[in-house]
Protein backbone atom coordinates (compact mmCIF):
# COMPACT_ATOMS: atom_id res chain seq x y z
CA UNK A 1 0.00 0.00 0.00
CA UNK A 2 2.85 2.24 1.19
CA UNK A 3 4.44 2.56 -2.69
CA UNK A 4 1.00 3.41 -4.15
CA UNK A 5 0.36 6.45 -1.69
CA UNK A 6 -0.63 9.42 -4.12
CA UNK A 7 0.74 12.66 -3.49
CA UNK A 8 -0.90 15.36 -2.09
CA UNK A 9 -1.50 16.90 -5.57
CA UNK A 10 -2.90 13.69 -6.84
CA UNK A 11 -5.43 13.84 -3.98
CA UNK A 12 -6.47 17.59 -5.13
CA UNK A 13 -7.38 16.97 -8.45
CA UNK A 14 -9.35 13.79 -7.49
CA UNK A 15 -10.92 16.19 -4.67
CA UNK A 16 -11.86 18.92 -7.43
CA UNK A 17 -12.86 16.02 -10.22
CA UNK A 18 -15.38 14.72 -7.18
CA UNK A 19 -16.27 18.49 -6.38
CA UNK A 20 -16.73 19.02 -10.48
CA UNK A 21 -18.83 16.15 -10.99
CA UNK A 22 -20.97 14.90 -7.62
CA UNK A 23 -20.99 17.66 -5.40
CA UNK A 24 -24.81 17.43 -6.64
CA UNK A 25 -25.15 13.87 -5.72
CA UNK A 26 -23.32 14.76 -2.52
CA UNK A 27 -25.21 17.56 -1.76
CA UNK A 28 -28.93 16.06 -2.55
CA UNK A 29 -28.21 12.75 0.06
CA UNK A 30 -27.08 14.93 2.48
CA UNK A 31 -30.18 17.53 2.00
CA UNK A 32 -32.97 14.89 2.49
CA UNK A 33 -31.39 13.10 5.40
CA UNK A 34 -30.98 16.16 7.03
CA UNK A 35 -33.67 18.63 5.57
CA UNK A 36 -31.23 21.36 6.34
CA UNK A 37 -29.13 22.91 3.16
CA UNK A 38 -26.75 25.17 5.05
CA UNK A 39 -25.84 21.66 7.00
CA UNK A 40 -25.22 19.84 3.75
CA UNK A 41 -22.96 22.94 2.79
CA UNK A 42 -20.74 22.73 5.54
CA UNK A 43 -20.88 19.28 5.79
CA UNK A 44 -19.75 18.25 2.62
CA UNK A 45 -16.74 21.01 2.80
CA UNK A 46 -15.96 19.15 6.17
CA UNK A 47 -15.83 16.51 4.33
CA UNK A 48 -13.66 17.57 1.67
CA UNK A 49 -11.35 19.13 4.20
CA UNK A 50 -10.82 15.90 5.97
CA UNK A 51 -10.26 13.86 2.84
CA UNK A 52 -7.37 16.35 1.71
CA UNK A 53 -6.25 15.70 5.52
CA UNK A 54 -6.57 11.59 5.31
CA UNK A 55 -6.14 10.33 1.47
CA UNK A 56 -2.40 11.92 1.03
CA UNK A 57 -2.08 9.20 4.37
CA UNK A 58 -4.21 6.38 3.36
CA UNK A 59 -4.41 6.23 -0.38
CA UNK A 60 -7.43 7.66 -2.06
CA UNK A 61 -10.13 5.30 -1.04
CA UNK A 62 -11.75 2.89 -3.51
CA UNK A 63 -15.43 4.79 -3.59
CA UNK A 64 -14.27 8.16 -2.70
CA UNK A 65 -18.03 9.35 -2.94
CA UNK A 66 -18.77 7.06 -0.15
CA UNK A 67 -16.38 7.66 2.17
CA UNK A 68 -17.37 11.74 1.29
CA UNK A 69 -20.58 10.63 2.47
CA UNK A 70 -20.27 8.34 5.56
CA UNK A 71 -17.66 11.58 7.23
CA UNK A 72 -20.18 14.20 6.05
CA UNK A 73 -22.62 12.32 8.12
CA UNK A 74 -20.71 11.89 10.72
CA UNK A 75 -19.19 15.33 10.54
CA UNK A 76 -23.25 16.43 10.97
CA UNK A 77 -24.25 14.44 13.47
CA UNK A 78 -21.43 15.69 15.15
CA UNK A 79 -22.84 19.33 14.75
CA UNK A 80 -26.05 18.98 16.08
CA UNK A 81 -24.87 17.17 19.06
CA UNK A 82 -23.02 20.33 19.78
CA UNK A 83 -26.34 22.38 19.07
CA UNK A 84 -28.36 21.88 22.01
CA UNK A 85 -31.14 23.02 20.19
CA UNK A 86 -31.37 20.59 18.17
CA UNK A 87 -31.69 17.70 20.08
CA UNK A 88 -34.83 16.87 19.44
CA UNK A 89 -34.31 16.63 16.19
CA UNK A 90 -30.53 14.29 16.69
CA UNK A 91 -33.31 12.31 18.37
CA UNK A 92 -35.43 11.95 15.36
CA UNK A 93 -32.40 11.33 13.02
CA UNK A 94 -29.85 9.20 15.19
CA UNK A 95 -31.43 6.28 15.39
CA UNK A 96 -31.39 5.04 11.62
CA UNK A 97 -27.69 6.53 11.60
CA UNK A 98 -26.58 3.46 13.80
CA UNK A 99 -27.83 0.87 12.51
CA UNK A 100 -25.33 1.98 9.27
CA UNK A 101 -21.92 1.65 10.30
CA UNK A 102 -18.87 1.75 8.03
CA UNK A 103 -18.69 3.00 4.25
CA UNK A 104 -21.27 2.78 2.20
CA UNK A 105 -21.07 0.60 -0.87
CA UNK A 106 -21.20 3.20 -4.30
CA UNK A 107 -24.37 1.36 -5.29
CA UNK A 108 -26.16 1.51 -2.63
CA UNK A 109 -25.64 5.72 -2.54
CA UNK A 110 -29.12 7.33 -3.29
CA UNK A 111 -29.73 9.30 -5.99
CA UNK A 112 -31.69 12.28 -4.17
CA UNK A 113 -31.11 15.14 -6.60
CA UNK A 114 -34.70 14.62 -8.48
CA UNK A 115 -35.82 15.62 -4.66
CA UNK A 116 -33.88 18.05 -4.36
CA UNK A 117 -35.01 19.56 -7.88
CA UNK A 118 -38.28 19.68 -6.58
CA UNK A 119 -37.50 21.56 -2.83
CA UNK A 120 -35.65 24.41 -4.78
CA UNK A 121 -38.06 24.77 -7.01
CA UNK A 122 -41.17 24.68 -4.22
CA UNK A 123 -43.77 27.02 -4.89
CA UNK A 124 -43.01 28.71 -1.65
CA UNK A 125 -39.74 30.19 -2.92
CA UNK A 126 -39.69 32.72 -5.30
CA UNK A 127 -38.15 32.43 -8.94
CA UNK A 128 -35.51 34.15 -8.28
CA UNK A 129 -34.51 32.05 -5.32
CA UNK A 130 -35.27 28.93 -7.30
CA UNK A 131 -32.87 29.42 -10.29
CA UNK A 132 -30.17 30.55 -7.67
CA UNK A 133 -31.00 27.66 -5.42
CA UNK A 134 -30.83 25.08 -8.58
CA UNK A 135 -27.80 26.43 -9.70
CA UNK A 136 -25.97 25.95 -6.31
CA UNK A 137 -26.83 22.56 -5.41
CA UNK A 138 -27.43 21.09 -8.80
CA UNK A 139 -25.80 22.81 -10.88
CA UNK A 140 -22.77 22.24 -8.43
CA UNK A 141 -21.50 26.15 -8.63
CA UNK A 142 -19.82 28.30 -6.23
CA UNK A 143 -21.87 30.88 -4.88
CA UNK A 144 -19.37 33.72 -7.08
CA UNK A 145 -19.89 31.98 -9.66
CA UNK A 146 -24.00 32.08 -9.33
CA UNK A 147 -23.80 35.15 -8.84
CA UNK A 148 -21.46 36.63 -11.66
CA UNK A 149 -24.11 34.20 -13.90
CA UNK A 150 -26.90 36.40 -12.44
CA UNK A 151 -24.40 39.85 -12.80
CA UNK A 152 -25.88 40.65 -8.92
CA UNK A 153 -23.08 41.05 -6.31
CA UNK A 154 -22.08 38.12 -4.40
CA UNK A 155 -23.51 39.46 -1.12
CA UNK A 156 -27.03 40.12 -2.93
CA UNK A 157 -26.52 36.56 -4.05
CA UNK A 158 -25.52 35.06 -0.63
CA UNK A 159 -28.50 37.06 1.01
CA UNK A 160 -31.00 35.58 -1.91
CA UNK A 161 -29.35 31.70 -0.79
CA UNK A 162 -29.43 32.47 3.00
CA UNK A 163 -33.00 33.68 2.73
CA UNK A 164 -34.27 30.60 0.55
CA UNK A 165 -31.96 27.51 2.63
CA UNK A 166 -33.54 29.60 5.98
CA UNK A 167 -37.14 29.32 4.26
CA UNK A 168 -36.37 25.51 3.33
CA UNK A 169 -35.35 24.96 6.75
CA UNK A 170 -37.69 26.79 9.23
CA UNK A 171 -40.87 25.70 7.24
CA UNK A 172 -39.49 22.48 6.72
CA UNK A 173 -40.03 22.15 2.66
CA UNK A 174 -40.19 18.65 1.98
CA UNK A 175 -37.05 17.32 0.40
CA UNK A 176 -39.01 14.63 -1.58
CA UNK A 177 -40.24 13.76 -4.90
CA UNK A 178 -44.29 14.89 -4.04
CA UNK A 179 -46.76 12.68 -4.45
CA UNK A 180 -48.19 11.82 -7.71
CA UNK A 181 -50.98 14.26 -7.46
CA UNK A 182 -48.63 16.89 -7.09
CA UNK A 183 -46.13 15.88 -9.48
CA UNK A 184 -47.90 17.03 -12.57
CA UNK A 185 -48.42 20.17 -10.57
CA UNK A 186 -44.67 20.61 -9.84
CA UNK A 187 -42.89 19.19 -12.16
CA UNK A 188 -43.54 22.41 -14.54
CA UNK A 189 -42.06 24.66 -11.79
CA UNK A 190 -38.48 22.19 -12.22
CA UNK A 191 -38.84 22.73 -15.65
CA UNK A 192 -39.73 26.48 -16.04
CA UNK A 193 -36.41 27.28 -13.70
CA UNK A 194 -34.04 25.45 -15.95
CA UNK A 195 -35.34 27.11 -19.36
CA UNK A 196 -34.76 30.25 -17.64
CA UNK A 197 -31.44 29.26 -16.89
CA UNK A 198 -31.12 28.49 -20.22
CA UNK A 199 -32.84 31.83 -21.94
CA UNK A 200 -30.50 33.82 -19.05
CA UNK A 201 -27.34 32.01 -20.49
CA UNK A 202 -28.90 33.10 -24.71
CA UNK A 203 -29.94 36.52 -24.41
CA UNK A 204 -26.12 37.87 -23.69
CA UNK A 205 -23.59 39.58 -25.75
CA UNK A 206 -20.59 41.12 -25.34
CA UNK A 207 -17.83 40.60 -22.37
CA UNK A 208 -20.57 38.61 -20.42
CA UNK A 209 -20.32 36.04 -23.38
CA UNK A 210 -18.03 33.59 -21.62
CA UNK A 211 -19.95 32.98 -18.20
CA UNK A 212 -23.16 33.23 -20.09
CA UNK A 213 -21.86 29.81 -22.42
CA UNK A 214 -21.74 28.48 -19.15
CA UNK A 215 -24.95 28.38 -18.35
CA UNK A 216 -26.37 27.87 -21.13
CA UNK A 217 -24.49 24.88 -21.06
CA UNK A 218 -25.41 24.46 -17.46
CA UNK A 219 -28.69 24.54 -18.17
CA UNK A 220 -28.38 21.44 -20.94
CA UNK A 221 -26.71 19.42 -17.98
CA UNK A 222 -29.25 20.44 -15.60
CA UNK A 223 -32.35 19.30 -17.89
CA UNK A 224 -29.88 16.10 -19.08
CA UNK A 225 -30.22 15.11 -15.45
CA UNK A 226 -33.81 15.59 -14.58
CA UNK A 227 -34.67 13.76 -17.78
CA UNK A 228 -32.48 10.69 -16.70
CA UNK A 229 -34.52 10.83 -13.28
CA UNK A 230 -38.15 11.26 -15.08
CA UNK A 231 -37.30 9.45 -18.72
CA UNK A 232 -40.86 9.00 -19.87
CA UNK A 233 -42.08 12.45 -19.04
CA UNK A 234 -43.04 14.34 -22.49
CA UNK A 235 -42.34 17.74 -21.29
CA UNK A 236 -38.84 16.55 -20.00
CA UNK A 237 -38.29 15.37 -23.05
CA UNK A 238 -39.49 18.61 -24.77
CA UNK A 239 -37.01 21.07 -22.69
CA UNK A 240 -34.41 18.89 -23.37
CA UNK A 241 -34.99 19.12 -26.76
CA UNK A 242 -35.78 22.25 -27.29
CA UNK A 243 -32.35 23.28 -25.45
CA UNK A 244 -30.65 20.97 -27.50
CA UNK A 245 -32.06 22.45 -30.72
CA UNK A 246 -31.67 25.76 -29.94
CA UNK A 247 -27.91 25.69 -28.81
CA UNK A 248 -27.50 23.77 -32.19
CA UNK A 249 -27.79 27.04 -33.55
CA UNK A 250 -25.63 29.09 -31.52
CA UNK A 251 -22.45 28.75 -33.53
CA UNK A 252 -24.43 30.83 -36.48
CA UNK A 253 -26.84 33.15 -34.26
CA UNK A 254 -23.65 35.74 -33.95
CA UNK A 255 -21.64 37.36 -36.73
CA UNK A 256 -17.67 38.33 -37.02
CA UNK A 257 -18.39 41.61 -35.47
CA UNK A 258 -20.12 39.69 -32.42
CA UNK A 259 -23.76 41.44 -33.84
CA UNK A 260 -26.31 38.67 -33.95
CA UNK A 261 -27.44 37.10 -37.30
CA UNK A 262 -31.45 36.52 -37.85
CA UNK A 263 -32.48 33.01 -38.13
CA UNK A 264 -33.10 34.11 -42.42
CA UNK A 265 -29.50 35.50 -42.75
CA UNK A 266 -27.88 32.26 -40.67
CA UNK A 267 -25.46 29.90 -42.43
CA UNK A 268 -27.07 26.89 -41.92
CA UNK A 269 -23.95 24.84 -42.43
CA UNK A 270 -22.59 25.92 -39.72
CA UNK A 271 -25.24 24.80 -37.12
CA UNK A 272 -24.07 21.73 -35.03
CA UNK A 273 -25.06 18.29 -36.82
CA UNK A 274 -24.56 16.15 -33.79
CA UNK A 275 -27.45 18.89 -31.71
CA UNK A 276 -29.53 18.83 -34.13
CA UNK A 277 -29.43 15.24 -35.09
CA UNK A 278 -30.29 14.24 -30.95
CA UNK A 279 -33.20 17.24 -30.66
CA UNK A 280 -35.05 16.08 -33.66
CA UNK A 281 -34.79 12.70 -32.05
CA UNK A 282 -35.65 13.60 -28.76
CA UNK A 283 -38.69 16.25 -30.06
CA UNK A 284 -40.26 12.83 -31.74
CA UNK A 285 -39.76 11.42 -28.52
CA UNK A 286 -41.73 14.16 -26.88
CA UNK A 287 -44.29 14.28 -29.12
CA UNK A 288 -44.48 10.23 -28.93
CA UNK A 289 -44.57 10.74 -25.42
CA UNK A 290 -47.22 12.51 -24.90
CA UNK A 291 -49.53 10.54 -27.03
CA UNK A 292 -52.95 10.09 -25.93
CA UNK A 293 -52.85 13.10 -23.47
CA UNK A 294 -54.86 15.50 -24.84
CA UNK A 295 -53.14 18.71 -24.45
CA UNK A 296 -50.04 18.59 -25.34
CA UNK A 297 -47.59 20.82 -22.67
CA UNK A 298 -46.03 24.29 -23.98
CA UNK A 299 -41.97 22.09 -23.89
CA UNK A 300 -43.49 19.20 -26.27
CA UNK A 301 -45.16 22.00 -28.67
CA UNK A 302 -41.84 24.48 -28.71
CA UNK A 303 -39.62 21.30 -29.26
CA UNK A 304 -41.64 20.56 -32.58
CA UNK A 305 -41.25 24.44 -33.46
CA UNK A 306 -37.65 24.09 -32.82
CA UNK A 307 -37.49 21.02 -34.63
CA UNK A 308 -39.31 22.28 -37.80
CA UNK A 309 -36.47 25.26 -38.60
CA UNK A 310 -33.59 22.19 -37.49
CA UNK A 311 -35.11 20.31 -40.64
CA UNK A 312 -35.59 23.00 -43.04
CA UNK A 313 -32.20 23.29 -44.65
CA UNK A 314 -32.41 26.55 -45.87
CA UNK A 315 -34.63 29.23 -44.73
CA UNK A 316 -37.07 29.12 -47.52
CA UNK A 317 -37.79 25.53 -47.23
CA UNK A 318 -39.23 26.02 -43.86
CA UNK A 319 -42.43 24.98 -42.99
CA UNK A 320 -44.29 27.49 -42.09
CA UNK A 321 -48.01 26.22 -42.42
CA UNK A 322 -46.69 23.27 -39.76
CA UNK A 323 -44.92 26.46 -37.60
CA UNK A 324 -47.93 28.71 -37.37
CA UNK A 325 -50.24 25.82 -36.94
CA UNK A 326 -47.92 24.82 -33.55
CA UNK A 327 -47.47 28.67 -32.92
CA UNK A 328 -51.58 28.65 -32.65
CA UNK A 329 -51.30 25.16 -30.28
CA UNK A 330 -49.30 26.81 -27.98
CA UNK A 331 -51.46 29.97 -27.61
CA UNK A 332 -54.11 27.73 -26.56
CA UNK A 333 -51.89 26.08 -23.60
CA UNK A 334 -49.46 28.93 -22.88
CA UNK A 335 -50.72 32.30 -24.18
CA UNK A 336 -48.48 34.98 -24.06
CA UNK A 337 -47.62 38.25 -26.45
CA UNK A 338 -44.74 36.73 -27.41
CA UNK A 339 -46.57 33.39 -28.50
CA UNK A 340 -48.88 35.57 -30.26
CA UNK A 341 -46.19 37.95 -32.21
CA UNK A 342 -44.06 34.32 -32.99
CA UNK A 343 -47.57 33.30 -34.63
CA UNK A 344 -47.81 36.70 -36.15
CA UNK A 345 -44.67 36.29 -37.84
CA UNK A 346 -45.00 32.67 -39.32
CA UNK A 347 -48.60 33.82 -40.54
CA UNK A 348 -46.52 36.40 -42.47
CA UNK A 349 -44.21 33.70 -44.09
CA UNK A 350 -46.67 31.23 -44.87
CA UNK A 351 -49.71 33.76 -46.37
CA UNK A 352 -47.42 36.45 -46.92
CA UNK A 353 -46.31 39.69 -45.89
CA UNK A 354 -49.79 41.49 -46.28
CA UNK A 355 -51.38 38.84 -43.89
CA UNK A 356 -48.43 38.66 -41.41
CA UNK A 357 -48.36 42.84 -41.13
CA UNK A 358 -52.10 42.88 -40.84
CA UNK A 359 -51.35 40.48 -37.87
CA UNK A 360 -48.69 42.86 -36.51
CA UNK A 361 -50.64 45.41 -36.74
CA UNK A 362 -53.65 43.62 -34.42
CA UNK A 363 -50.90 43.41 -31.85
CA UNK A 364 -49.86 46.64 -31.76
CA UNK A 365 -51.78 47.83 -29.29
CA UNK A 366 -51.15 45.10 -26.85
CA UNK A 367 -49.16 46.88 -24.04
CA UNK A 368 -46.00 43.92 -23.61
CA UNK A 369 -45.34 44.45 -27.15
CA UNK A 370 -45.54 48.60 -27.74
CA UNK A 371 -41.64 48.66 -26.29
CA UNK A 372 -40.47 45.05 -27.16
CA UNK A 373 -37.86 45.69 -29.23
CA UNK A 374 -38.71 41.96 -31.61
CA UNK A 375 -42.23 43.30 -32.16
CA UNK A 376 -40.89 46.55 -34.08
CA UNK A 377 -37.90 44.40 -35.90
CA UNK A 378 -40.27 41.58 -37.17
CA UNK A 379 -42.58 44.77 -38.21
CA UNK A 380 -39.42 46.63 -39.89
CA UNK A 381 -38.25 43.08 -42.06
CA UNK A 382 -42.16 42.76 -42.93
CA UNK A 383 -41.91 46.20 -44.53
CA UNK A 384 -39.48 45.83 -45.74
CA UNK A 385 -40.31 42.69 -47.67
CA UNK A 386 -43.78 45.10 -48.57
CA UNK A 387 -40.95 47.47 -50.68
CA UNK A 388 -41.81 50.02 -47.84
CA UNK A 389 -38.16 51.25 -47.01
CA UNK A 390 -39.30 54.61 -45.18
CA UNK A 391 -41.82 52.32 -43.25
CA UNK A 392 -39.70 49.92 -42.77
CA UNK A 393 -37.14 52.52 -41.52
CA UNK A 394 -39.00 53.90 -39.30
CA UNK A 395 -39.94 50.85 -36.97
CA UNK A 396 -36.44 50.19 -37.25
CA UNK A 397 -35.90 53.45 -35.20
CA UNK A 398 -38.63 52.46 -33.07
CA UNK A 399 -36.73 48.88 -32.33
CA UNK A 400 -33.30 50.55 -31.37
CA UNK A 401 -35.61 53.12 -29.03
CA UNK A 402 -37.07 50.25 -27.30
CA UNK A 403 -33.45 48.32 -26.76
CA UNK A 404 -30.75 49.27 -24.39
CA UNK A 405 -28.60 46.48 -25.83
CA UNK A 406 -25.55 48.01 -27.25
CA UNK A 407 -25.18 44.65 -29.89
CA UNK A 408 -29.24 44.94 -30.42
CA UNK A 409 -28.97 48.78 -31.38
CA UNK A 410 -25.44 48.34 -34.01
CA UNK A 411 -27.08 45.40 -35.51
CA UNK A 412 -30.25 47.70 -36.38
CA UNK A 413 -27.95 50.52 -37.53
CA UNK A 414 -25.91 47.83 -40.00
CA UNK A 415 -29.70 47.21 -41.28
CA UNK A 416 -30.47 50.68 -41.56
CA UNK A 417 -27.11 51.09 -43.30
CA UNK A 418 -27.93 47.85 -45.61
CA UNK A 419 -30.71 50.12 -46.60
CA UNK A 420 -29.44 53.12 -47.25
CA UNK A 421 -31.20 54.67 -44.14
CA UNK A 422 -29.19 56.83 -41.53
CA UNK A 423 -27.48 55.39 -38.16
CA UNK A 424 -29.91 55.24 -35.07
CA UNK A 425 -26.57 56.19 -33.07
CA UNK A 426 -27.54 59.82 -32.49
CA UNK A 427 -31.49 58.65 -31.26
CA UNK A 428 -29.50 56.97 -28.23
CA UNK A 429 -31.18 57.88 -25.05
CA UNK B 1 -43.25 19.94 13.05
CA UNK B 2 -45.83 22.63 14.53
CA UNK B 3 -47.74 24.78 12.34
CA UNK B 4 -49.87 27.77 13.76
CA UNK B 5 -52.45 28.80 11.18
CA UNK B 6 -53.28 32.19 12.05
CA UNK B 7 -56.79 32.72 10.71
CA UNK B 8 -56.65 36.78 9.92
CA UNK B 9 -59.60 38.83 9.39
CA UNK B 10 -60.39 42.00 7.67
CA UNK B 11 -61.43 45.02 10.16
CA UNK B 12 -63.67 47.07 7.63
CA UNK B 13 -65.59 43.61 6.55
CA UNK B 14 -65.79 42.84 10.51
CA UNK B 15 -67.82 46.43 11.39
CA UNK B 16 -69.78 45.36 8.06
CA UNK B 17 -71.02 41.83 9.84
CA UNK B 18 -69.92 40.78 6.22
CA UNK B 19 -72.64 37.93 5.07
CA UNK B 20 -69.49 35.88 3.17
CA UNK B 21 -67.77 35.43 6.39
CA UNK B 22 -67.49 31.51 7.33
CA UNK B 23 -70.32 30.69 9.24
CA UNK B 24 -69.44 28.99 13.25
CA UNK B 25 -70.86 25.86 12.16
CA UNK B 26 -68.03 25.18 9.73
CA UNK B 27 -65.19 26.36 12.36
CA UNK B 28 -66.58 22.93 14.06
CA UNK B 29 -66.74 20.86 11.55
CA UNK B 30 -63.29 22.08 10.59
CA UNK B 31 -61.68 21.68 14.44
CA UNK B 32 -63.39 18.49 14.12
CA UNK B 33 -62.08 17.14 10.95
CA UNK B 34 -58.44 18.18 12.53
CA UNK B 35 -59.13 16.60 15.62
CA UNK B 36 -60.18 13.14 14.09
CA UNK B 37 -57.15 13.19 11.65
CA UNK B 38 -54.71 13.24 15.38
CA UNK B 39 -52.50 16.44 14.12
CA UNK B 40 -53.84 19.29 16.54
CA UNK B 41 -52.14 20.45 18.84
CA UNK B 42 -54.18 23.34 20.29
CA UNK B 43 -55.36 26.96 19.41
CA UNK B 44 -57.86 29.34 20.58
CA UNK B 45 -60.67 31.41 18.97
CA UNK B 46 -60.43 35.33 19.71
CA UNK B 47 -63.10 37.95 20.48
CA UNK B 48 -63.59 40.59 18.28
CA UNK B 49 -60.94 43.06 17.80
CA UNK B 50 -62.74 46.03 18.93
CA UNK B 51 -62.34 44.89 22.63
CA UNK B 52 -59.06 44.66 22.59
CA UNK B 53 -56.63 46.93 24.57
CA UNK B 54 -53.01 47.71 23.59
CA UNK B 55 -50.31 48.56 25.84
CA UNK B 56 -46.94 50.05 24.45
CA UNK B 57 -43.77 51.45 25.68
CA UNK B 58 -42.76 54.24 23.20
CA UNK B 59 -38.79 54.18 22.56
CA UNK B 60 -37.11 56.38 24.94
CA UNK B 61 -39.84 56.56 27.93
CA UNK B 62 -40.86 54.33 30.71
CA UNK B 63 -44.55 54.25 30.88
CA UNK B 64 -46.72 52.60 28.84
CA UNK B 65 -49.66 54.02 26.71
CA UNK B 66 -52.11 51.74 27.48
CA UNK B 67 -55.14 52.54 24.41
CA UNK B 68 -58.74 50.43 23.34
CA UNK B 69 -59.08 48.62 20.55
CA UNK B 70 -55.92 47.42 17.70
CA UNK B 71 -53.58 49.35 16.73
CA UNK B 72 -55.30 51.85 14.37
CA UNK B 73 -53.41 51.88 11.14
CA UNK B 74 -53.52 47.94 10.84
CA UNK B 75 -56.26 46.35 8.34
CA UNK B 76 -55.60 43.04 9.43
CA UNK B 77 -56.50 41.27 13.04
CA UNK B 78 -55.70 37.77 14.10
CA UNK B 79 -59.23 36.13 14.62
CA UNK B 80 -58.25 32.64 15.89
CA UNK B 81 -55.32 29.84 15.65
CA UNK B 82 -55.07 26.30 14.97
CA UNK B 83 -51.76 24.72 15.86
CA UNK B 84 -51.50 21.11 13.73
CA UNK B 85 -48.26 18.50 14.41
CA UNK B 86 -47.99 17.93 10.53
CA UNK B 87 -44.22 16.20 8.65
CA UNK B 88 -44.25 18.95 6.39
CA UNK B 89 -45.29 22.69 4.88
CA UNK B 90 -47.12 21.36 2.13
CA UNK B 91 -49.39 19.39 4.54
CA UNK B 92 -49.31 22.60 6.44
CA UNK B 93 -50.45 24.17 3.17
CA UNK B 94 -53.14 21.26 2.27
CA UNK B 95 -54.49 21.65 5.64
CA UNK B 96 -54.31 25.74 5.82
CA UNK B 97 -56.27 25.42 2.04
CA UNK B 98 -59.76 23.34 3.99
CA UNK B 99 -59.55 25.58 6.69
CA UNK B 100 -62.45 28.18 6.36
CA UNK B 101 -60.43 31.10 7.46
CA UNK B 102 -59.30 31.22 4.16
CA UNK B 103 -62.13 31.84 2.46
CA UNK B 104 -62.32 35.20 0.90
CA UNK B 105 -59.77 36.04 3.86
CA UNK B 106 -56.42 34.99 4.59
CA UNK B 107 -55.39 31.87 6.93
CA UNK B 108 -51.34 32.72 7.79
CA UNK B 109 -49.03 29.76 8.52
CA UNK B 110 -46.17 30.31 10.53
CA UNK B 111 -43.63 27.42 11.42
CA UNK B 112 -43.52 27.12 15.68
CA UNK B 113 -40.15 28.08 17.22
CA UNK B 114 -38.84 25.50 19.30
CA UNK B 115 -37.00 26.87 22.29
Amino acid sequence: MAESLPGRRAVVEELARLQRDDSPRLLAVLARRFGDLDLAEDVAQDAYEAALATWPRTGIPDSPLAWLLTTARRKALDRLRRDAAQTRRLAELAVEEDRRPGPTPLSEIPDDRLELFFTCCHPTLRPEEQVALILRFLGGLTTVEVAAAFLVSVPTMQARLTRAKKRIRITRIPVAVPPPDLVAERLPAVLHAIYSIYTEGYATTGAEVHIRTELTGEAIRLARTVRALVPADPEVSGLVALLVLTEARAPARVDGEGLPVSLEDQDRTRWRSDLLAEGIVLAEQAAHQAGESAALGPFVIQASIAAVHAEATRFDLTDWAQIAALYDLLDLVAPSPIVRLNRAVAIGRRDGFEAGLRELDRLAATPELARHHPFHAARAVTLEELGRPADAALAWRTAAECTDSPVERAYISKRLREHGRDDVADSAP
Amino acid sequence: MKYVLLLMGDVEKARCGDESLPSVEEFMAYDAEVEAAGIAAGGFALHDPDTAVSVSIPAGETDAVVTTGPYAESREYVGGTFIIDVPTIDDAIAWAKKCPGAKDSRVEIRAIADY
